[in-house]
């Protein structure tokens, strides 16, 4: 008989086992699913995995990897802190769409203005767009104890309705010929997050991403507001004794996961994506939820994920263009990722053990 | 703008119709929640239960196999969630997201090359004389069996908690795991079944949805039904008849909303799509200060120890 006896501490050994071993758990039954849809499944994983690091092509998909997993990152970042605290934003997408909204709009304001102010602007707009969008469950909760998880994802449906209404009213391009979607940012030098060095990939979000992570890991390690949010998380009845107001912790975490939420929309409607339209929001708000969880909820470990995540992404692209896979199969792929995680977890907190129980 | 347009008795007719989809969810998961678990996978099942009804009633030509098929495959994706937090002691909320987001992929996969069919058509309830009657006719008589499965579904899912035996038990369970498993109850047995049963309704109702409701399959059509079947469970403080009045609510609000569309109201579009999401919210907010009459050991993992 199998049963499972509670270690007394969480073991560290297996803390940074268990996500290896949920990737490849997941690159197993993940060829095992590209076999069944009738591809090699060693090709498939090694154009997802190896092609866009090594292949013959992956000076132009290097860069991508920065792209794709600045905004992981950063929204991931934000959500852990809530994550550890036990206050779940599920809502980051709708936080994502209203911080792009917010960073574009601000900056579409200034037009055909060129002045230096502008992107800061922008940046502050679009982390403002964010917070407030995570605000509405944060005061909800603490003012009539609203659940938080359906509320912020009530608010994704509402962000995205709002997306489609400015990308065919507001914002809307005049010299557009009548198709939706915004004005191009990236033609608009003020306005345009362009990339720091040319040709890496690497923009202004993905350096809020870096400062984000140094920010959390000073944060929870270094701050006595990170030891309250790990309190928090671990010993509820403790910290409501050591003194640490819930409310307190509630507004925090939410209005900062959709501050960073906010501020991956602004970058990404200013930068890689360069417009507002209606199908501008692609999913990151709710792969970084992935990205939290497999990172450990730990700042480092959330930086490789994320890393990892994007690689999925562009490794993914590529076997939909050269081996046909569909899109679906990725998605799919990633969801499989956060369970075999989620499955592996338990030998963190406790130990196997075989044959029958002694009498105690 | 024309509201003479709109016509009360359908309107009435076509808010049943609306609702069931919900409905039906909204009572699984409402027995999951009974006996202590949060099951936030419901928009994971939902959506395959759509694509699995879609698929099967299309190859066989059976809408009823193909309602078969839908809770079958909900069933069996909530068996995931089951391994993982009931064996694998995972986090429920963390679980529940994983098989959302699972099932959202599972379901795109699953569907490929189903879009664009019409599914044959659901039988509807038609019986001479009644069904012709002049506006309670179309109302009480007029509509396809699976709003009458659902009504009947809250009906007895009220009476097995209220007056059974197994119905109690399922309570005690969700009230305080560690004293039903005291009293030789198996904790871990009842919520798998539990889970199972909710997974097979959020399979039912997506399939209604892509079977009856719209009727066809497209990617992510549940959009976002399964988060409000789980926000209706909140709203009816765990109460079978309120899920039906929530529900009724609910797809009031939607028919109305729509209906208002088609009559050319001077609000957008897009704010009128917004108002099924954000009367949630308000229900949400009005109904969250009675916290008491959440089972009292909802979300909690339990680890029987001895």
């Amino acid at each position: 008989m199998v049963r499972l006896e509670k270690r007394l501490q969480p073991s560290a050994v297996f803390a940074w086992a268990t996500p290896v071993m949920a990737v490849i758990a997941t690159m197993i039954f993940g060829g095992l699913l590209f076999a069944a849809l009738g591809k090699d499944p060693l090709v498939a994983i090694r154009t997802i995995f190896w092609d866009p690091l090594f292949g013959q092509y992956a000076f132009f998909y290097r860069p991508q990897l920065l792209v794709k997993g600045g905004p992981l990152i950063l929204i991931a970042i934000g959500l852990s802190l809530g994550f550890r605290a036990g206050i779940w934003n599920i809502g980051a997408e709708g936080q994502y769409i209203m911080g792009a909204i917010c960073g574009a709009g601000a900056g579409l304001a200034f037009y055909p203005l060129e002045a230096w102010y502008i992107f800061p602007i922008m940046v502050l707009a679009g982390a403002l767009g964010g917070w407030v969008w995570a605000m509405i469950p944060g005061v909800l909760k603490v003012k009539f104890g609203t659940n938080e998880i359906l509320v912020s994802l009530m608010l994704v449906y509402v962000a995205e309705q709002f997306l489609a209404s400015v990308s065919l009213g507001l914002l809307k391009n005049p010299q557009g010929f009548g198709f939706p979607g915004s004005r191009n940012l990236q033609q608009y030098p003020s306005a345009h997050n362009a990339e720091i060095f040319e040709g890496t990939g690497m923009h202004w979000g993905v350096a809020a991403a870096l400062i984000a992570v140094i920010f959390a890991y000073v944060l929870l390690s270094r701050h006595q507001l990170g030891y309250h949010i790990r309190l928090t998380g671990e010993a509820p009845r403790a910290a409501k004794f050591a003194g640490v107001s819930p409310s307190r912790l509630i507004l925090f975490c939410l209005g900062i996961s959709g501050a960073f939420a906010g501020l991956a929309g602004m970058f990404e409607a200013s930068g890689p994506a360069g417009q507002i339209t209606i199908d501008f929001n692609t999913g990151y708000g709710f792969t970084a939820i992935i990205v939290a969880f497999l990172g450990r909820l730990h700042p480092v470990g959330i930086l490789l994920a994320g890393l990892l995540m994007a690689l999925t992404y562009i490794g993914g692209e590529i076997a939909q263009s050269s081996l046909g896979l569909p899109s679906a199969a990725i998605q799919m792929f990633q969801g499989m990722l956060l369970f075999f995680l989620l499955a592996v977890d338990v030998l963190t907190g406790y130990r196997i053990r075989f044959g029958q129980r002694e009498a105690a | 703008m024309d509201l003479s347009a709109i016509n009360p008795v359908l309107l009435v007719a076509s808010l049943m119709v609306a609702a069931t989809a919900v409905m039906i969810a909204a009572i699984g998961e409402l027995i999951v929640e009974r006996a202590g678990v949060l099951n936030l996978g419901v928009e994971g099942m939902m959506i395959t239960g759509a694509i699995c009804g879609f698929a099967v009633a299309v190859q066989t030509g059976s809408p009823l196999l193909g309602f078969v098929a839908a809770a079958g495959g909900g069933a069996l994706l909530s068996m995931l969630f089951a391994f993982l937090t009931q064996f694998a002691l995972a986090n429920q909320v963390a679980s529940g997201l994983a098989l959302t987001l699972f099932g959202l992929g599972l379901s795109a996969l699953l569907g490929q090359g189903y879009q664009g069919i019409k599914p044959p058509a659901t039988p509807r309830l038609d019986i001479p004389m009644l069904s012709d009657l002049p506006v309670v006719g179309r109302i009480l008589f007029g509509h396809d069996l699976m709003v009458y499965f659902g009504l009947a579904l809250v009906a007895a899912t009220w009476a097995f908690l209220k007056y059974t035996r197994a119905g109690l038990v399922l309570r005690a369970v969700g009230e305080n795991h560690d004293a039903a498993h005291a009293l030789g109850y198996k904790v871990i047995r009842i919520r798998v079944m539990a889970i199972a049963f909710g997974g097979a309704c959020a399979g039912l109702g997506g399939a209604y949805i892509s079977l009856i409701r719209v009727p066809q399959w497209t990617e992510g059509m549940t959009a976002g039904i399964g988060w409000i079947a789980l926000a209706l469970v909140v709203f009816a403080s765990w109460k079978p008849w309120r899920v039906l009045l929530g529900a009724y609510l609910f797809g009031g609000v939607t028919v109305l909303q729509l209906n208002l569309q088609a009559a050319g109201l001077a609000i957008p579009v897009e704010y009128l799509s917004m108002s099924p999401y954000l009367i949630t919210i308000l229900v949400l907010v009005i109904m969250s200060a009675d916290k008491s009459r959440a089972p009292a050991s909802l979300g909690r993992v339990f680890h029987a120890t001895h």
